[in-house]
């Protein structure tokens, strides 16, 4: 039985051809190689923008009805719904509605109030804000983000701060 | 040395590289006038391979339920940066793999690869052929549109013609009395967990099998080779061979990239329970030949269901089918003739009913 080899390289890797051979084949090598990583950034390609999501378009606005007038005691909170993010809206003990994001600055855990303290707590490492939102101890970085408060009738209207 | 030999020794040194891909490199192929198909059962792998990681990429943005799944698709083929040719291979990959799959079997057939001792690798084909089909049926509802919630009850319907164990079968495939949300759900696990890890298993043999007793020699060459020895020709697998599937390979990357991107995949109307089905409905074309057949079959044979008749003829004929090999084995003097008589007429069936079935309103 007759076994045929490797016909790929016919004098070898050794290489006694003839130096026009020998471009010969550095042709064909790079004309092979090029086309194959030409396809190989061709599937690469589609399949990395594939990978990242479309930006996802935010939902709600820049303005919610968090509440109504007389839905909260003083010296209490709710959370409610901004968009696809929760929010805090705090009645303070003097009679003031505040509002600001409820996600904390530190690593994105739902912030709450905490009538003892009279300030926003966040269970997950321990970090306090005050009403202003600012960060006054534990890990988080930056104060929350606040929000504007209108009361318009009976409903409780947070926007959005416009940028300066 | 090179970077790439530096790995090799390291890689040989510590688990013995050479010593077990020694066989791959002593391996080789017969060459004859009918080698090239050989090369179907390697594409069919590849369209595999193409299924698993195009599949893997839809899984990042489909949901499955019945909310959400028809809009996930939607989501996929509109907003996704190349979702749509994602979604188009997966679809197109799929029934090309089913068509290599059925050519692969065929050509194993009629060159008689299936003769002893390689029954398993044969039975082993034959169930993966089921479980592609199994893999069609549970993907074409997962965008859950019109068309394939049809589909779906009508499928689901047909098992329930088994007989005893029916309803049973029925209440199992649709995870209630109806298709609903709950056979989606259903269909997605078997879909992305049942089937595969099953089809690994036995891809897993049937490779093994094939690499345990090399590739068949058809009898008509392999008595020409006893009668002139000299005339016997082999093939290296590596690299000759495998350089040669590469090129299959690439020819059906570049087929199936073809058909993707000028034919992209449609997604139809949402499924609505509550609308009549339209007209023309019919099953993925490689379901076809049975659905015309049974189309066909009178209602009534004598006393018997005439349904229940076509599932039950099917059920044998597929039995029959895994079986074939055996045939072969038994002292009968027309066993060989009646194999490749028998897949003669199966692929004249499959054949005609199908183009039928396309025709036919």
């Amino acid at each position: 039985m007759q076994v045929f080899e490797a016909t790929t390289s016919p004098r070898g890797a050794g290489d006694s051809g003839s130096p026009r051979d020998n471009v010969r084949r550095r042709f064909i090598q790079v004309l092979l190689g090029g086309g194959l990583l030409a396809s190989a950034a061709s599937f690469i390609y589609p399949v990395l923008r594939y990978l990242i999501p479309p930006a996802a378009t935010d939902m709600g606005g820049d303005t919610v009805v968090a509440a109504r007038v007389g839905e909260l005691k003083p010296n209490t909170a709710k959370i409610f719904r901004f968009g696809s993010r929760p929010g805090l809206l705090i009645l303070g003990a003097d009679g003031e509605y505040r509002a600001m994001s409820a996600t904390c600055t530190h690593l994105s855990c739902t912030v709450q109030y905490r009538s003892d303290l009279k300030q926003v707590w966040c269970a997950c490492h321990n970090g306090t804000y005050d009403l202003a939102g600012r960060n006054v101890s534990g890990p988080p970085p930056r104060p929350l983000e606040l929000f504007d408060v209108h009361v318009q009738g009976e409903e409780i209207v947070v926007r959005r701060k416009r940028e300066a | 040395m090179s970077a790439f030999a530096l790995v090799k020794d390291w890689l040989d040194e510590r688990f013995g590289w050479a010593e077990l891909t020694k066989p791959l490199r002593k391996k080789t192929v017969p060459m004859h006038r009918l080698s090239y198909w050989y090369f179907l059962g390697g594409i069919t792998l590849f369209l595999f391979v193409i299924q698993v990681c195009t599949g893997i990429l839809l899984l990042l943005y489909y949901r499955p339920s019945a909310n959400e799944a028809f809009e996930s698709v939607q989501y996929i083929t509109t907003q996704v940066q190349f979702g749509w040719l994602v979604r188009s291979i997966h679809s197109w990959s799929a029934n090309l793999m089913i068509l290599t799959a059925f050519a692969h079997m065929f050509s194993v057939l009629f060159l008689k690869a299936y003769r002893k001792p390689r029954e398993l690798t044969w039975i082993t084909g034959a169930l993966l052929l089921f479980l592609a089909m199994g893999f069609g049926f549970s993907g074409y509802l997962l965008p859950w549109n019109t068309l394939a919630f049809f589909a779906t009850k009508v499928g689901t319907e047909v098992a329930g013609q088994v007989p005893i164990v029916g309803q049973w079968i029925v209440i199992f495939l649709r995870g209630g009395e109806d298709v609903t949300g709950a056979t989606l759900t259903r269909f997605f696990g078997f879909h992305v967990a049942v089937l595969p890890g099953i089809t690994t298993l036995l891809l897993g043999v049937h490779i093994l099998l094939v690499q345990r007793f090399g590739i068949s020699v058809p009898p008509s060459v392999e008595e020409q080779w006893k009668r002139d020895p000299s005339a016997a020709r082999e093939m290296k697998f590596f690299p000759n061979f495998a350089l040669r599937e590469m090129i299959a390979w690439y020819i059906a990357l570049g087929v199936l990239g073809a058909l993707a991107a000028l034919s992209p995949w449609g997604l139809g109307a949402k499924a609505d329970p509550f609308v009549p089905a339209p007209a023309g409905i019919k099953p993925e074309w490689y379901f076809l030949f049975m659905f015309q057949t049974l189309k066909l079959i009178p209602a009534k044979i004598w006393f018997i269901d005439g349904d229940l008749l076509g599932v039950l003829g099917f059920g044998l004929a597929g039995a029959v089918w895994v079986l074939l090999p055996f045939v072969e084995g038994l002292k009968w003097r027309l066993a060989r003739v009646f194999v490749t008589g028998l897949g003669v007429f199966a692929l004249a069936y499959i054949v005609s009913m199908t183009i039928y079935g396309y025709v036919a309103k």
